[in-house]
């Protein structure tokens, strides 16, 4: 097949998915997005005749933007734009997850420092400040005492992106020093992991220790119906335990839309690249058949 | 890093020494440079020349 790949930047995610590619003799078309145009009827960006394009945009706007445009002209991409609208926004993601009766952490939402503070002071303390937008863990606040939260408050409200006054701030979830990461495709784990750490933040992007992880019946359940929530798609799923180690009850905290996998493909037995193209391949072959049908 | 003899070479673009890359680098790979670990990107590989990496932006991430 004819895989086209929007990056910015390859990292070593991108790197494997490449090799793997490669090696199975798929055709590789790369789009850096920062050297195309995209205009409403075509791109400069070469997707003519690509069977499929991944999205592995580091930045999320380049994502969401990109995307957006190649569904446009018809060019099948992974994944959809509408999954990368919900996942990239996290009050967005929990409004879905929510929706779906999916077991989330409580979240509000406020725009003003006086109703964030209100929202701190009902959830009690600690509680989690987080940006809409953001990844890795960055500008992630646990909020431990009302002074704290209104230095960072002000703070934000300040310094910040106009994204910064929309406050998203959320439970703190007592988990057992660990989280989980699920890799799935249309819902269907490839494999899953956790990532512990002393620090209340067990982000692999932080340092967190990860640890190859077999999903029960239930978290398999919630990632299904978490990938569905936001449309489907290759996804990263994080859960946290609630109750304890090996509880197995869980909340889904947040769905991740261009998911990195070399942290998951190093602690897993799962050759998790290979599992990857596999999918491309039966997308792929999904698209083909639409798109005949659709001119039968 | 290892000597090896596919290795790339190529002018780290901050002190200005050679530098040997992995010899299966891309274009757009990001590296660490082995003389001060800055991330450096991979412009292009004939012939083979790096830039300093953008630095993180705000939107980076999964």
């Amino acid at each position: 097949m004819r895989v086209g790949i929007l990056y910015s930047r390859i990292r070593k995610d991108e790197k494997l998915l490449l090799n793997e590619l490669r090696d199975r003799g798929h055709e590789i078309e790369k789009i850096d997005v920062r050297k195309e145009r995209f205009g409403l009827e075509s791109t400069t960006a070469n997707v003519e005749d690509l069977d499929i394009v991944v999205d592995r945009c580091l930045s999320t706007s380049r994502s969401l933007y990109a995307t957006q445009f190649l569904d446009s002209y018809g060019v099948p991409v992974v994944n959809a734009p509408e999954t990368g609208d919900v996942c990239a926004d996290k009050a967005k993601n929990s409004l879905a997850l929510a929706e779906a009766e999916i077991p989330t952490p409580a979240t509000e939402v406020s725009f003003t420092k006086e109703s964030a503070m209100e929202s701190i002071e009902s959830f009690g303390y600690p509680c989690v400040l987080k940006p809409v937008v953001g990844s890795w863990g960055r500008l992630m606040a646990k909020i431990d005492s009302r002074n704290a939260a209104e230095a960072i408050l002000e703070h934000k409200e300040t310094l910040g992106h106009y994204e910064h006054k929309v406050f998203y701030i959320q439970e703190f979830v007592d988990k057992p020093g660990r989280d989980i990461r699920a890799l799935a495709v249309d819902g269907e784990p490839i494999a899953a992991m956790t990532r512990t750490s002393d620090h209340w933040l067990t982000n692999a992007a932080k340092g967190g220790e990860t640890k190859s992880f077999d999903l029960d019946g239930r978290a398999r359940e919630l990632v299904a119906r978490a990938s569905e929530a936001v449309g489907g798609g290759l996804l990263g799923v994080d859960l946290m335990e609630v109750g304890g180690e090996g509880s197995g009850e869980y909340t889904v905290h947040e769905v991740n839309h261009t998911v990195e996998f070399k942290a998951l493909d190093a602690a897993s037995e799962v050759d998790v690249p290979a599992e990857v193209v596999d999918w491309l391949e039966a997308k792929a072959a999904a698209a083909d058949d639409e798109a005949t049908e659709a001119t039968a | 890093m290892t000597s090896d003899t596919d290795a790339l070479l190529a002018e780290d673009p901050i002190t200005g020494e050679e530098i040997e890359l992995p010899a299966d680098v891309e274009v757009g790979e990001i590296i660490d440079s082995p003389v001060t670990g800055t991330e450096l990107e991979v412009i292009s590989l004939d012939p083979v020349t790096l830039e300093e990496a953008p630095e993180l932006e705000e939107d980076w991430g999964e």
